[in-house]
């Protein structure tokens, strides 16, 4: 890190110190105030026409169960959540968690599956593609097979992630890798041949090697789309993911689904659904807060997705 | 070929340049360049648009080959790029991701400067053109004329013997253009370097240069070159301007008309 950087964060630091904070953070509020209302206004449309349906009849509260008596008996569906033994073979009765903590471990397991699941997608994809630019031949031969790869269904690579990893974590963070790798590899590549040319050309004039121009100035260039390739990928990360653990890779929410299927219960259904849709919107919006820290020079509102 | 034996800062020798050679696109976009700058020349290259002028400093600057001819810089070849020969583009190019002094200092960090001796000189060919405050900036922070002096400082910081400027004030009103051109004399004044300017306006040309080199429509050719033998800071209304002016604009007249019919053949085939 140069000194440059050093002292101009140290100056940025001083700047925006203890006296700001607290207004900031009024202002902050009060600017995110319409969207919150808006959002609970929209649920709250929805949730209520389902519980109007369900007061005159019309939902059957057995198959769709309005979110009065999903949401209501929640230490009931709790209970569920225990999955996490089924599959530890030797665990013993005294080991039982709490419903609550079933519950807390589950969306953690699952949670922690798309995570790394994301992290280790961008990282090889970002590397995979970087290099299929750099070396020509390596991007020659691998190319046409990512090409060919990257319409497959992440569906149909589910028995492979089963025979390579067994059960367990792997096969569901191995799903999620694949679901994302080969789209945001050739995402990758597309942002290359897009960066602007005079940066390249300013970095060629200064001297810079090939070497120093992919890494001082197209890496830094294709990030900020990447990570928008990347949010858009969320969402068919938690499908996969959920997929990959109702077939019984082990614990989390995708199995408890199951597990609500096979014993008929539209309660822990739609509760599973509910709480799917919240951990992604919570992760969707943790993801905009790193690109807001990450890629900091990206100006709010252009390469950021509106809406929710 | 003449010998080079002057150690002229550009020389070009029947350059030609042909885009995408031996093909259906193929489009010859210059033609037997014959041009010497002498070290510390302030010259205009002046044309319609599409006259590959930009193209002339692309070769210059040893970012594209030429398809014909030769060129050298101070007595060596040009075959690749060098921060010697530092091009400034219509926009400013700011690396975003880097703080204003962080593009200035760009070409120091590549070339493997220390970070103490990067952040001086940056500091300092800050203060040269006038940004000592922007330093911890980021691009966006600032106007476009002040992105533009950053892409100037940014240049400035390599000490280049030769500066190309491809239409750098095109994208500036023209209150902003006329203060970035005295911005640039004196630049240029301070630093020796020789410069080759691109424009399409000629009031630009009378403003800035030693010598007006006025390009044909394609392909390319040099048509003439006009000396301007007026002290700076010029009036850009005295009747020597006024005539040069004219005279310029007469000159690239017949280009604009061949440019604009060539235009139109193209639309209707």
């Amino acid at each position: 890190m140069s000194a440059i950087s050093q002292a101009a964060r140290a100056s940025r630091s001083g700047a925006g110190g203890q006296t700001l904070t607290w207004p900031r953070w009024v202002a902050a509020v009060i600017a995110v105030a319409p969207t919150i209302l808006w959002g609970a206004a929209s649920i709250g449309l929805f949730a209520g026409i389902w519980e109007v349906l369900w007061a005159v009849g019309w939902a059957d509260a057995k198959l769709l169960p309005p979110p009065h008596i999903f949401i209501g008996n929640i230490a009931d569906q709790a209970k569920f959540f225990n999955t996490v033994n089924r599959w530890q073979i030797g665990a013993g009765q005294g080991g039982v968690p709490s419903s609550a903590a079933a519950v807390f471990y589950t969306i953690l397991a699952t949670t922690g599956r798309v995570f790394a699941g994301l992290v280790i997608a961008s990282t090889l994809a970002v590397t995979i593609g970087v290099a299929i630019r750099y070396f020509r031949v390596f991007g020659r031969l691998t190319l046409p097979t990512i090409t060919l790869l990257a319409p497959v269904s992440p569906i149909a690579w589910l028995p492979v992630a089963i025979f390579l990893f067994g059960i367990g974590n792997g096969p569901a963070v191995f799903m999620v890798v694949i679901a994302l790798l080969f789209h945001m590899v050739l995402a990758t590549i597309n942002q290359i041949d897009n960066v602007n040319r005079n940066l390249i050309n300013v970095a060629r004039t200064m001297g810079a090697s090939k070497r120093q121009t992919y890494m001082r100035v197209i890496v830094p260039a294709i990030l900020p789309q990447l990570f928008v390739v990347l949010r858009f990928n969320l969402f068919a990360a938690w499908m996969v993911v959920l997929v990959a653990e109702a077939t019984g890779v082990g614990y989390g929410l995708g199995q408890v689904i199951m597990l609500a299927r096979n014993t008929f219960n539209p309660s822990l259904v739609f509760f599973t659904i509910a709480l799917i849709g919240v951990l992604g919107f919570l992760f969707d919006f943790a993801m905009r807060l790193a690109q807001r820290k990450l890629l900091y020079w990206v100006p709010q509102g252009t390469a950021v997705l509106r809406g929710l | 070929m003449r010998p080079i034996s002057s150690r002229n800062a550009v020389v070009c020798r029947d350059v030609a340049k042909v885009w995408a050679p031996g093909t259906p696109r193929a489009h010859e976009a210059l033609r037997g360049i014959d041009l010497d700058i002498a070290p510390g020349e302030f010259v205009v290259l002046l044309g319609p648009s599409g006259c590959g002028k930009s193209t002339l400093l692309y070769l210059i600057a040893g970012l594209e080959d030429a398809t014909g001819g030769g060129l050298w810089s101070f007595g060596d070849p040009v075959e690749k790029p060098s921060p010697e020969r530092s091009l400034i583009f219509q926009e400013a190019s700011l690396f975003p991701w880097l703080t204003v002094g962080q593009n200035v200092a760009f070409g120091l960090s590549i070339a493997g400067r220390p970070p103490a001796e990067r952040a001086e000189i940056a500091r300092q060919t800050l203060q040269r053109v006038g940004l000592s405050e922007a330093i911890d900036k980021r691009p966006d922070e600032l106007s476009g004329g002040m992105r533009q002096r950053v892409a100037v400082a940014r240049a400035l910081a390599m000490q280049p013997k030769v500066l190309l400027m491809d239409e750098p004030f095109a994208a500036l009103d023209v209150q902003t253009r006329a203060k970035m051109q005295d911005f640039l004399l004196d630049v240029w004044r301070v630093s020796g370097a020789s410069v080759m300017f691109v424009t399409h306006h000629i009031d630009e040309a009378v403003a800035l240069a030693d010598r007006v080199v006025v390009f044909t429509a394609r392909p390319g050719r040099i048509k003439t070159i006009v000396k301007v033998d007026l002290p700076r800071p010029r009036d850009p209304f005295s009747p020597e301007a006024e005539a040069l002016r004219r005279h310029l604009t007469a000159q690239l007249q017949d280009e604009v008309d061949r440019a604009f019919a060539e235009q139109e053949a193209l639309v209707a085939s």
